[in-house]
């Protein structure tokens, strides 16, 4: 499953992926993901064969900064894309409870009407505009789950929507609430607890806490935790918050430009970055334990994507770029050390191009 | 409830305005309604009946202003708008209730069904944006940029004139006692086809580019996108999710639209010799009938206040974020 680009083709041989194993059987494959926007002669390449797997129960991290593309692959992976994205290619495998597996980008539109919400549920960046304003909360979590068991009462549906709403801590009264009503937290919260509706095996949040404070931010991550250690769904974590990740991910993967570059369990990332930009991401941020030291940051500024060089993508800002990372663009392979479930885009892992690894990205 | 009533002590308070308004507009005015009418009626009318006309209109008796007002209001209350000086000696009142249905009629049917099918044409073009159904939009922009007049003028000459399927004036066979028999209501419809055809074609574009508008800025709104993640039906996502807040600018343009369903009919009325309100005011200002006019403006000012009125009532009902709760 690693990515393979034509003009780097021979080099991504040398050092063939392996998949990264945390246990689980996989519940979400998704493959060679790639996105254009715009329809012209001249589309943005937003995703480029993107491949990541989440696993049963597994909460997967996904990292960033703005405009990598990590809503993108969301969206994408669950076909919400909106016009002028387009997906060129791919798979989305998606394992059901029987163990069949369909892939999602080739579903008919009422297949994959009924494997959303039911199989994946999101949760959008957006908590103040992710409720219909005109309908009353209740309605809203009772027509999702209407739509997928068409047997059930509407009594019944409100019933279940009533428990929902007590499981993310809010009274059931509330129910008969409009939108506008409720504060940002709770919003969300009403979100979350409409996106377990039909326990789903794998949710999906997209920067699920960026309109809230920081206090609500981690009542409601811990939350969402608490509930997937209840339930047991699998989570996909999309976030530019490198440090909330650390804390609640099993694993993480870094996004750059469109491409996963690095893909690790969350204490490696954190303590042992094996990418120069997984490096500079974290040397933004202060640390939450330990001494204190300089935030150092990442220089130069996000690529345009229309617009991106030949070589590795982060080449112009890397600190350890030579010609070869100029000119041919690394694949997500094995680090240098060949360590387990680990994996790196990076020319510097590759020991017929680089002698040694950079101290700071060998610890 | 509190709620209710607050809009409507603001809807009183504003009609209160508009008549008294329509009651001192008129006495600004230079010149006097008996020298007047005498003018109008070029001589047919012996100058020794001046001093009855005067007492006829109240002249009189040297009234103060506000006994006027006091009276004016006691004999509005009474439905007394006065009488026409063209129509002499019939009530206003009564020319008034007479053309009031037709337009009302004509033109409230036809601005419903504009924006009935401007609003489900609006629907469907937003929510596919991008397909041959786009191509509607310049075709019924054309005929809501052509002036109306001949746009009314061209539908006489091709469909009443040329081919004689429609009649080019008039409201309905005269040859027939109006009455509710099956053969007047459907000469009325035949005689209405026509205006009504031309009301629609050049107001359907609005509803249609409006509508149109909101479902693309609000098709892209994230709860529209949470229905498609939730599976919802595809109908469901479009009626319940997009339309249906799409449509609440709509209504509120609807409500004013149907304020000037009275007043702003002059010119098709004109066009189609319809008797309606807006061919009555036409007649009344170039013959300077002010009691007909006071009348029709009367008529005009308090339509569009109900209109109003009614629509904020719906949109409260649709829109749950206006409900202020105190």
């Amino acid at each position: 499953m690693s990515a393979s680009i034509t003009t780097t083709a021979e080099r991504g041989a040398v050092r063939e992926g392996g998949r990264p194993s945390s246990g689980g059987e996989p519940v979400l494959e998704i493959r060679d993901l790639s996105v254009d926007y715009g329809y012209g002669d001249d589309p943005t390449h937003v995703l480029r064969k993107v491949s990541l797997t989440l696993n049963r129960g597994e909460v997967l991290g996904l990292a960033g900064e703005s405009g990598c593309g990590k809503s993108t692959l969301a969206y994408a992976a669950t076909r919400l894309l909106a016009p002028p994205g387009l997906i060129t290619s791919g798979e989305v495998w998606l394992t059901g409870r029987d163990g069949t597996r369909a892939d999602l980008l080739r579903l008919s539109d009422r297949e994959l009407r009924s494997t959303r919400w039911q199989d994946i549920a999101i949760v959008f960046q957006g908590a103040m505009s992710s409720l219909n304003p005109v309908y009353r909360i209740g309605r809203q979590i009772v027509d999702g789950i209407l739509a997928h068991r068409p047997g059930l009462s509407r009594s019944a549906a409100a019933e279940r929507a009533a428990e929902l709403l007590e499981l993310v801590g809010i009274p059931a009264d509330r129910l008969r609430s409009y939108p506008h009503q409720l504060s940002g937290g709770m919003r969300q919260r009403v979100m979350i607890a409409m996106a377990l509706a039909l326990e789903p095996q794998v949710l999906i949040m997209d920067e699920p806490t960026t309109a809230l404070d920081v206090v609500m931010q981690r009542q409601i991550l811990e939350q969402v935790m608490e509930l997937r250690d209840r339930l047991g769904f699998s989570v996909v974590l999309i976030t530019h918050d490198v440090s909330l990740l650390v804390e609640v991910a099993d694993r993480i993967a870094i996004m750059y430009a469109g491409e996963i570059v690095e893909q690790a369990d969350a204490g490696d990332v954190y303590r042992r970055p094996r990418h120069p930009y997984a490096h500079g991401l974290l040397g933004s941020f202060p640390p939450l334990h330990g001494p204190r030291r300089e935030l150092s940051g990442i220089p130069g500024s996000p690529p345009d994507l229309s617009r991106l060089p030949q070589g590795c993508p982060f080449a112009p800002r890397c600190p350890h770029a030579t010609d070869v990372c100029r000119e041919a663009r690394p694949v997500l392979g094995t680090t240098r050390s060949a360590e387990h479930g680990r994996l790196v885009s990076c020319h510097l892992h590759d020991p017929e191009l680089r002698d040694v690894l950079p101290a700071e990205l060998a610890r | 409830m509190k709620f209710l009533a607050r809009r409507l002590a603001f809807y009183a308070l504003t009609a209160w305005a508009a008549i008294t308004m329509n009651f001192f507009v008129p006495r600004l005015l230079p010149g006097d309604p008996v020298t007047a009418l005498i003018g109008r009626m070029q001589g047919r009318i012996d100058s020794n009946a001046e001093h009855s006309l005067r007492v006829l209109f109240g002249l009189d008796e040297n009234t103060s202003m506000w006994e006027q007002y006091v009276q004016y209001w006691g004999l509005l209350l009474k439905g007394d708008l006065g009488l026409s000086f063209t129509h002499f000696p019939t009530p206003v009142a009564q020319i008034v209730t007479q053309s009031l249905p037709w337009t009302v009629g004509l033109v409230g049917v036809a601005t419903i069904i504009a924006f009935v099918v401007g609003t489900l044409i609006g629907t469907a073009i937003g929510w596919r944006r991008g397909t041959w159904a786009d191509s509607l939009l310049p075709v019924s922009t054309f005929f809501s940029a052509v002036p109306y007049f001949w746009l009314g003028l061209i539908t006489i000459t091709v469909f009443a004139v040329n081919l004689r399927w429609f009649p080019s004036n008039g409201s309905y066979d005269r040859g027939l006692l109006p009455g509710l028999t099956w053969e007047f209501v459907s000469s009325v419809g035949y005689y209405g086809f026509l205006p009504a055809l031309t009301v629609v074609l050049s107001s359907v574009a609005g509803w249609i580019l409006g509508m149109r508008n909101m479902m693309v800025t609000v098709s892209s709104e994230d709860y529209v996108t949470v229905a498609h993640a939730k599976g919802l039906p595809s109908r469901q996502v479009v009626l319940g999710y997009a339309a249906r807040n799409a449509v609440l600018p709509q209504v509120s343009s609807f409500a004013l639209s149907l304020g000037f369903v009275v007043g702003g009919t002059l010119i098709m009325e004109m066009v189609f010799s319809y008797q309606g309100i807006g061919y009555t005011l036409y007649q009344a200002v170039s013959t300077h009938d002010y009691p007909l006019m006071q009348g029709c403006f009367l008529v005009i000012t308090l339509s569009v206040l109900v209109a109003n009125m009614v629509a904020d009532f719906v949109y409260v009902a649709l829109d749950p974020r206006t409900r202020q709760e105190s």
